[in-house]
């Protein structure tokens, strides 16, 4: 797609929708299935436009000391329509630095990120960014957090009520409603944000580690209804965590960032059957793969941040 | 807060109203310089009876109202612009902390040369008195507030004067309410000069006028009015302000 001297990361094509299979509701038939396949295929131009394209994207950072932080370098990535990408990588290699940036709240160094062909230059509500520190608005109570959005919409106010009654329930915070952000704990935090993320309901949902803090049982559930709003809906998920196995059970795709400079180092097609679970053999098997590669970046970054011997 | 402190505070009064009685009972001074409390009472009685200090009060407050709103809606222009323009910062910024040590009835020659003997001279003394402080408060909250929540505000969709009011604004109040408090008290303290330098109804007028009837029991009178007045308007307003705030961001522990 570019004629660029830099060796392009290797990128598996993202399988056609109609491949995936989307009823959640179909077996298990991953114990009858054979391990999947890791391909690093180059590459292709996809028949169907992107609905993410990422062109050469290069971001740095001005440091006190004036030189500069290659926070992101040169990554080329295209997005289907309703795919499910995740991003791993080792803390610091970009990935919130990578979100900002498709949410436009952010302007790159060189590259753009082109939404259906347009470039990005601005935030739009086609596009809904879940923060890392989440950024719940502690003036406002919940309700009012999930309504948000919509009201900058302009949606009526008897739709939007109806909304965030619908979108509260589905992150089990009903009677929360009428709560300040304070008086609740990390976990239902960042439902919240889940729910006011999605009350808006955009093209795009760009997810930044949203259930680092929850207890298993909760991620598992909230794992479940995602999958089910995607498949659902057809949205377009980018989904950042640390936590490979999350990654294989929700991903498409796992794009693995390198540590300084943010690279693709490489991405991985999860063949896997849905509905997937965490705890999942197959699941576990694919993490392992890609955990060594991950590994090996993280030394890096350790290696960086506290010396040779930390990494040992 | 509680009963004891509230039994603290009735302690105090009375030994202070015990000390002043006692004094004027002894005859310290002559009445005419120390007033009794009692002839304070009467004053002040006096006073809301044949209508006076109702006045004085309607007109002073509605005057202190509109030169506070005037300064609130310039200073917000002020601050926000000086807090997100570099050149201004660096130029005016100076000027505007600087400008702080001048007792805002320096505009009042001025005042009057620009607006004469007029009810717009005192507006422009008190607005003068209290829009540094706002604009400093603007500035401050602009700066301090947490950026994630203009992030936040711009990734859900808001724009424009939606972000500034639904966002911007009440992210930045627990770093303003305090600015905009001291730009009520100094708005208040203004208007009062401004008043007693030119005579036009209001409580600085009233107080101006014991004296020249060499009414001391009427000057303590409209003092203590005027500091009630500021005491109200701080435990109403501000402290609402405060404490509502205070609750959603779970600043202090809720009671
Ligand atoms: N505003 C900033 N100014 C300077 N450097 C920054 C800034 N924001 C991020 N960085 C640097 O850019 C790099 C990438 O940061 P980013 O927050 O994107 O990492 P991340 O992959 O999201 O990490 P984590 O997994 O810990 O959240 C880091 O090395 C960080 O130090
Ligand atoms: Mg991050």
């Amino acid at each position: 797609m570019t004629t660029n001297a830099a060796p392009q990361p290797s990128f598996p094509e993202p399988r056609s929708l109609d491949q995936r299979s989307l009823d959640h509701r179909s077996p298990v038939r991953s114990g009858t299935r054979p391990k999947p396949i890791l391909f690093p295929a180059r590459e292709r131009d996809t028949d169907l436009t992107p609905k993410l394209w990422l062109k050469d994207l290069s971001l740095s950072y001005k440091v006190d000391n004036g030189s500069r932080l290659l926070a992101l370098d040169n990554i080329n990535l295209k997005v289907k329509p309703g795919e499910f990408l995740c991003i791993v990588g080792p803390s610091g290699c970009g990935k919130s630095t990578l979100l900002h940036l498709i949410a436009g709240l952010q302007h790159p160094s060189s590259g753009s990120v082109l939404v259906d062909s347009h470039k990005v230059d601005a935030p739009g509500t086609d596009r809904i960014l879940i923060f890392q520190e989440l950024g719940l608005f502690p003036w406002l109570k919940v309700g009012e957090n999930v309504e948000f959005g919509i009201k900058m919409k302009g949606i009526p106010k008897a739709e939007r009520l109806e909304r965030v009654q619908r979108y509260l329930r589905l992150v089990h915070l009903s009677q929360f409603q009428d709560s300040y952000i304070h008086q609740l704990s990390g976990g239902m935090r960042q439902r919240v944000a889940l729910a006011r993320a999605l009350a808006t309901e955009p093209d795009v949902l760009l997810m930044d580690e949203p259930f680092a803090a929850l207890d298993a049982q909760t991620r598992d559930l909230l794992h479940d209804e995602l999958e089910r709003i995607w498949a659902e809906t057809g949205r377009t998920i980018i989904f950042v965590t640390h936590n490979v196995r999350e990654a294989v059970r929700l991903g498409d795709r796992v794009a693995l960032l390198t540590f300084r400079p943010g690279r693709l180092k490489r991405g991985y097609s999860v063949d896997l059957p849905r509905p997937r679970h965490l705890e999942d053999i197959t699941v576990a098997k694919t993490a392992r793969e890609i955990l060594d590669d991950l590994r090996e970046e993280i030394n890096k970054s350790l290696e960086e941040q506290y010396g040779a011997e930390a990494a040992r | 807060m509680g009963l004891k402190r509230l039994g603290k505070n009735l302690i105090f009064y009375a030994v202070l109203l015990g000390t002043w009685a006692l004094l004027a009972a002894l005859k310290v001074w002559p009445p005419y310089l120390f007033p009794t409390p009692k002839g304070v009472t009467e004053a002040l009685y006096a006073g809301f009876q044949d209508h006076s200090f109702w006045i004085a009060i309607a007109v002073s407050m509605r005057r202190v109202l509109i030169g506070y709103v005037i300064s609130i809606v310039l200073g917000t222009l002020l601050g926000l612009s000086v807090a997100s323009n570099k050149f201004l910062e660096e130029t005016m910024g100076g000027l505007l902390v600087s400008l702080q040590s001048l007792p805002s009835i320096c505009w009042w020659p001025l005042a009057l040369l620009w607006f004469g003997l007029s009810q717009n001279a005192i507006l422009f003394v008190v607005i003068m008195g209290s829009l540094l402080s706002v604009t400093m408060a603007m500035e401050d909250g602009r700066k301090q507030m947490p950026k994630i929540y203009a992030m936040a505000g711009r990734n859900l969709g808001a724009r424009g004067f939606p972000l500034f009011w639904y966002v911007l604004l009440p992210a930045s109040l627990p770093f303003i309410v305090s600015g905009l408090k001291q730009g009520w008290a100094f708005a208040w303290r203004s208007l009062i000069t401004a008043e007693m330098l030119y005579m036009s109804l209001g409580l600085g007028q009233v107080l101006m006028m014991g004296r020249e009837l060499n009414d001391m029991s009427q000057v303590i009178a409209v003092m203590i009015l005027i500091i009630a007045i500021g005491y109200v308007v701080d435990g109403l307003v501000f402290k609402t302000i405060e404490r509502r705030m205070q609750h959603k961001w779970g600043l202090t522990p809720a009671t």
